[in-house]
């Protein structure tokens, strides 16, 4: 810290922090020079958005200490840090979408007139000031919502800013805007930091990152990895950091429970998807499973792996595209057209999107299966049980009896419910969205060996996972995705940590300037 | 291990409140019991209990339709203006024979149930709006038709249907009960009722998982409004009078008093029948005890207020938990 | 790749005027419909009927619907933060009961004691709501059997109506200045003031941004709960304060008033344009939509061949048109 020429503004010292037995942080530190940029990189669970919550007053830390201007601080709410002049800005627009730009900027501190009445006229103009002094030029009486994402996302910086920041931390600030409206927040953060701004700056991007950070804190595993100038580092190390390699470190086999030869596979593929298109989500993606393959999608938080699981399974509506079954187009944006033809979605979200808390083992296995196991509307506990104690053993679900309540299962076993569920459907094309996240070690291997085991009796399976060697393993060919995009595809022998890396870190080109012509500007 | 310590920890730290939750109305059932046998004189009679049930019948036949609808995550406050139209309809039909009358006004709650479950399925209307639009719209229709005449029934066959017994038994408590039992049924054993229970657990999932969300909930509010309109057509048997201008009001907020009591969180995802059978017994049998000790009905409101507090407030251990 | 991509760019340039121009219209038109609408039935009523447009008639129309307008004015304002409040009804009625047991000691008892009542009543909901975290249906439920059980309560089970012994009181509710009747003119003020905390007071502000969005309303730092609070004392007071009024009028604190006025209350402040779902909506809509509920019913007698309950008809199925159009309309249904 002491070859740091500029005083830092806001610093983290040791910080820890534990959830409920597990160190979301261990011990990290953090440094932000005045008019710095500085990004701040890491993959899932990395400790990133916690860092951020402590930075921001929304979490104490239990250990270590937030120091703004060289002064130890200690903010009990996120109101605190924002009188303190911390500002953030969500990746959701946190603003109010029916209420006007001016009033979104002043909310809470509105100029008033003697009468101690809101001014209008004041806080428009004000509002109109603020927001052109940054090239921004919008109506500031009209509706947020009838404002562009990009023109909510400026309205929320310039609220931020104007609350006297000293500094502003950006969460995922370009996740919906369209390149040109990068070009002005590259712009307004260029003004902020001439003013002594200090930005800090998460993003998956790293085109965006090199273009405008001069600083990197890379965190991995709640602990800090690499902080320093980020010019200097190339793009494959700070890969291979986020991703937990060293660039040397060679990919060693045998991680996981995947067995080691390719599957058997068919030579016609029993799912085709073709130019899968949802503005601001993902772009001309295609893809093809083969029975009993095991496609990776490779790919950095935020690639658009997800929702291309989603538009593959007709859980998310499409602007474009088609996805087929064995030559058969499948009904686009339909949940049940998709399990009909036999494509099911393992979601990402267990408890969001999986499990029915309230529902006992034996339901949520049945769930989907319910219309085939009933008998005129009745449902059939025998034929229930079969089916569950078949599924229970199969998988190893560990469960006092099957009904158990769902929410008392370990994570491992819920998801091993969840993919029952799927299994009693006697499905041709398995999606799974980060099977093996959140659960123990021993189920995690159980569910890799099962997802071996699947395709070998011919499902066609596409996986997604944060795990490198998980993906890396367990796929018998990769489509890579970036900014939700394909951008490679590997096949057998290919599929390697420094063929992904090398693909995940191939430069695009970011927008030049406004005027620039569509083809560079296709995506940021 | 760690894991396990965890997922218990919040099991045991809820299961009073579960407990409570889950059996609170029986005990509280009993003990209104206990305390009559104690405290109340000629409580514990034949006629008394005959005049109880009796009177619980169309509260309960309606609250077993809006369990359906609270188990979705809903809410149906047309329930007592669908109880007004079928009760209005009935005279105009009641010439060609009871049973065309009847289903006549089946009909009419068959017509509102659509009307409330497209408008909150399809369109996504918040269910507590869309059904006070036909709360407030459904008895006007209801007084329209009527002519806000006050009509006594002369059919002797819809008449009888108020008074005759089963073996003892009044035949409107036989058919609240055989009710009760086909929604306890309906729910614990045939595919519609676990996507409702599913639905209103986690709409997202049963989304995800193929379930037919929209067709689930349309239905749930069709029951509702069947169930409300036999309540109707029980209310105008018992009067033997259409009276459409008074049958019904404010018995959407009874029903729903009685199904909370009875453990049915509104956060949906449960639906509890024999539940809901005893918070509309509890709810009965809590105004008959202050009425046979004098105690002014203005107090037993009360009562029923600082119970629904306590009710909830109970079961927000769940909501907070899920 | 690059061909899809203009396309795309195109379509969305082309696309959002249009959309846009839409919104505006649905703006306008859920925001001032009900004044549009108002205004049309005064006009095509004048020209229909010879007794509509009299001031007797009209004065009339006005002084009936000044209560519901005070009532309305505070649900506005609770479902302006997302919340409801169906406990107005009966402190309606127990605002008219107490005015008249308060006349007893002068005017000013008769107004104080029962808008006293009325907060307190609405600060137990208001904390239930804000700070135990409980949903407002299911406590102003509570407060609707509640308040109307403790009328019964104090007027031996509703077989008393108490009169009104204060003279000044009883001029307050028939009492003319110049030609409007107190009444109106005291709802007029009320919702001055209601338009100015609406529009131009802080408070007014978070109260909307709390309906907005309530998440990011107290991530910006706001009172999002003490609003909460207020919102239900206010609906509260001023509940109690339009049955006082009421009482005034009739000389007597009647036991069975106020039965339903909560839906009528709702059903106005919805007609009015402000969104059920809180975030949107302003206090003139609300006056507009007391109006349009009062001038229907008055037309309906006028025809005198219909009977009075093709009113609620027609406002349910008003309520449910506008309802459906706010849905429709809404930004969080564009998936």
């Amino acid at each position: 810290m002491t070859d740091d020429v500029r005083p830092p503004v806001l610093q983290a010292q040791g910080i820890t922090k534990v959830f409920g037995g597990v160190r979301a942080l261990s011990g990290v530190d953090f440094a932000l020079g005045e008019g710095e940029a500085h990004a701040l990189v890491g993959e899932n669970g990395a400790g990133k958005s916690t860092l951020i919550k402590v930075l921001t007053g929304v979490h104490r830390p239990d250990e270590g200490q937030v120091l703004l201007g060289g002064e130890p601080r200690s903010f009990g709410r996120p109101l605190d840090a924002q009188q303190a002049g911390i500002s953030t800005i969500y990746q959701e627009v946190n603003l109010i979408p029916l209420m006007s730009a001016a009033q979104n900027v002043y909310l809470g501190r509105e100029p008033r007139t003697s009468f101690g009445l809101v001014d209008t006229r004041a806080m428009e103009r004000d509002a109109r000031e603020l927001l052109d002094s940054y090239g921004i030029d919008v109506d500031v009486r009209r509706p947020l919502r009838t404002l562009g994402l990009g023109a909510q996302q400026m309205v929320a910086l310039a609220r931020a800013v104007s609350i006297d920041a000293r500094v502003v931390i950006m969460d995922e600030p370009t996740s919906s805007l369209e390149p040109r409206e990068v070009r002005t927040l590259f712009e307004v953060i260029a003004r902020l930091r001439e003013q002594g701004i200090a930005i800090v700056y998460v993003s998956h991007r790293m085109d965006e990152l090199y273009e405008v950070c001069e600083k990197v804190t890379v965190l991995r595993d709640g602990r800090l990895v690499h902080t320093g100038d980020l010019a200097d580092l190339p793009r494959l190390e700070l890969v291979a950091m986020m991703l937990g390699r060293t660039t040397s470190e060679m990919s060693g086999s045998g991680v996981t429970e995947f067995g080691e030869e390719a599957h058997t596979q068919a030579a016609e593929p029993v799912l085709v998807a073709e130019h899968l298109t949802r503005k601001h989500e993902i772009e001309d993606v295609a893809l093809s499973v083969r029975p009993g393959e095991v496609l990776g999608l490779g790919g950095l938080l935020g690639a658009g792996r997800s929702e291309t699981l989603k538009a593959v399974a007709g859980a998310m509506p499409l602007d474009r595209g088609q996805v087929s079954l064995d030559g058969k187009r499948v009904r686009s944006g339909s949940v049940p057209a998709a399990i009909r033809a036999g494509v099911v979605l393992l979601p990402e979200d267990r408890k969001a999107e999986g499990i029915i808390p309230n529902l006992s083992v034996r339901e949520n296995i049945v769930l989907a299966a319910l219309p085939r196991l009933s008998r005129f509307g009745f449902t059939s506990r025998r034929k229930q049980d079969a089916v569950v104690r078949t599924m229970m053993e199969r998988l190893h679900i560990k469960a006092s009896s099957p009904e158990q309540p769902v929410a008392e299962l370990s994570g491992g076993n819920q998801q091993k419910v969840m993919i029952a569920r799927w299994l009693a459907m006697s499905p041709r094309v398995l999606l799974l969205d980060e099977p093996t996240r959140g659960i123990d070690v021993g189920a995690k291997a159980e569910v890799q060996a099962l997802i071996d085991e699947l395709a070998r009796e011919g499902l066609g399976i596409v996986l997604v996972s944060s795990e490198l060697e998980e993906v890396i393993e367990g796929a018998d060919r990769m489509v890579v995705l970036k900014d939700g995009a394909v951008v490679a595809e590997l096949n057998g022998e290919e599929i390697t940590e420094e063929r992904l890396m090398a693909a995940l870190s191939t430069e695009t080109a970011l927008p030049a300037d406004p005027g620039a012509p569509p083809e560079e500007a296709s995506r940021g | 291990m760690a894991e396990a310590t965890v997922t218990s920890a919040p099991t045991r730290s809820t299961s009073v409140s579960g407990w409570l939750r889950v059996y609170g109305v029986y005990a509280a059932l009993v003990v209104v019991l206990v305390i009559n046998l104690l405290f109340t004189d000629n409580f514990f009679a034949v006629d008394n209990f005959r005049i109880q049930l009796v009177q619980v019948v169309p509260v309960l036949v309606v609250a077993l339709g809006m369990a359906l609808v609270i188990g979705t995550e809903g809410i149906d406050l047309s329930v007592g203006a669908v109880m007004a139209l079928a009760a209005a309809v009935i005279p105009l039909w009641l010439g060609y024979g009871v049973v065309p009358a009847v289903l006549v006004a089946l009909v009419a709650g068959l017509v509102v149930g659509l009307v409330n479950g497209g408008v909150i399925a399809f369109i996504g209307v918040q269910p507590i709006v869309a059904t006070l639009a036909l709360m407030v719209g459904g008895r006007g229709i209801a007084l329209v038709i009527s002519g806000e005449q006050l009509k006594s029934i002369q059919n002797q066959d819809l008449r009888s249907l108020g008074t005759a017994e089963v073996a003892g038994i009044p035949l409107i408590v036989v058919i609240a009960a055989v009710l009760a039992v086909l929604v306890w049924l309906l729910v614990s054993s045939t595919t519609y009722g676990r996507q409702l229970v599913a639905v209103g657990g986690n709409r997202r999932a049963a989304e995800l998982s193929g379930l037919p969300v929209k067709r689930v909930l349309i239905t749930a509010y069709v029951l509702c409004a069947l169930l409300a309109s036999i309540a109707g057509v029980i209310g105008v048997a018992r009067a033997g009078a259409s009276v459409p201008s008074t049958l019904g009001n404010l018995i959407e907020l009874s029903a729903i008093t009685a199904v909370v009591v009875g453990g049915t969180p509104l956060s949906g995802g449960q639906v509890r029948v024999w539940g809901t059978v005893a918070g509309a017994l509890l709810l009965q049998l809590i105004d008959a005890t202050l009425i046979k000790h004098d105690v002014p009905d203005s107090y037993s409101q009360i009562v029923q207020a600082v119970i629904i507090v306590i009710a909830v407030f109970v079961q927000r251990g769940k909501g907070v938990r899920s | 790749m690059s061909a899809p991509t203009t396309a795309s760019t195109v379509d969305a340039g082309a696309a959002a005027p249009t959309r846009r121009r839409g919104e505006a219209v649905a703006e306008l038109f859920s925001q001032h419909g009900a004044v549009a609408v108002l205004v049309l039935l005064l006009v095509v009523g004048s020209l229909a009927f010879d007794t509509f447009g009299t001031v007797d008639n009209l004065s009339n129309v006005a002084v009936q619907g000044s209560f519901l307008a005070i009532v309305a004015l505070g649900v506005t304002f609770v479902i302006l933060t997302g919340g409801i409040d169906l406990s107005v009804g009966s402190v309606f009625a127990l605002g008219g009961v107490l005015a008249a047991y308060g006349s007893g000691g002068g005017w000013l008892t008769a107004i104080l004691l029962p808008v006293a009542v009325g907060a307190l009543i609405g600060l137990v909901q208001g904390g239930l709501v804000a700070y135990a975290g409980m949903a407002p249906f299911i406590v102003t439920l509570a407060g609707l059997l509640g308040a109307r059980g403790l009328v019964f309560a104090i007027t031996d089970e509703g077989n008393t109506t108490p009169k009104v012994k204060s003279e000044a009181f009883v001029s307050l509710g028939q009492g003319h200045v110049w030609e409007a009747t107190w009444p109106v003119v005291i709802m007029l003020a009320l919702f001055a003031v209601g338009w100015v905390v609406r529009q131009r007071s802080r408070a007014g502000q978070v109260v909307v941004a709390t309906g907005g969005g309530e998440d990011a309303s107290r991530l910006m730092g706001l009172p999002v709960a003490r609003v909460k609070l207020g919102v239900y004392v206010a609906s509260g007071m001023l509940a109690a304060f339009a049955g006082a009024l009421n009482a005034a009028r009739s000389s007597s604190g009647v036991t069975t008033v106020g039965v339903g006025m909560e839906l009528e209350a709702i059903s106005a402040v919805v007609i009015g344009g402000t969104l059920l779902s809180g975030g949107r909506g302003n206090v003139t809509g609300t006056l507009a939509g007391v109006y349009l509920l009062g001038v229907i019913q008055n037309l309906i007698n006028q025809v005198g061949s219909l009977t009075s309950s093709i009113q609620s008809v027609v406002s349910g199925g008003f309520l449910l048109v506008v309802v459906i159009l706010q849905t429709l309309l809404s930004p969080s249904r564009k998936t």
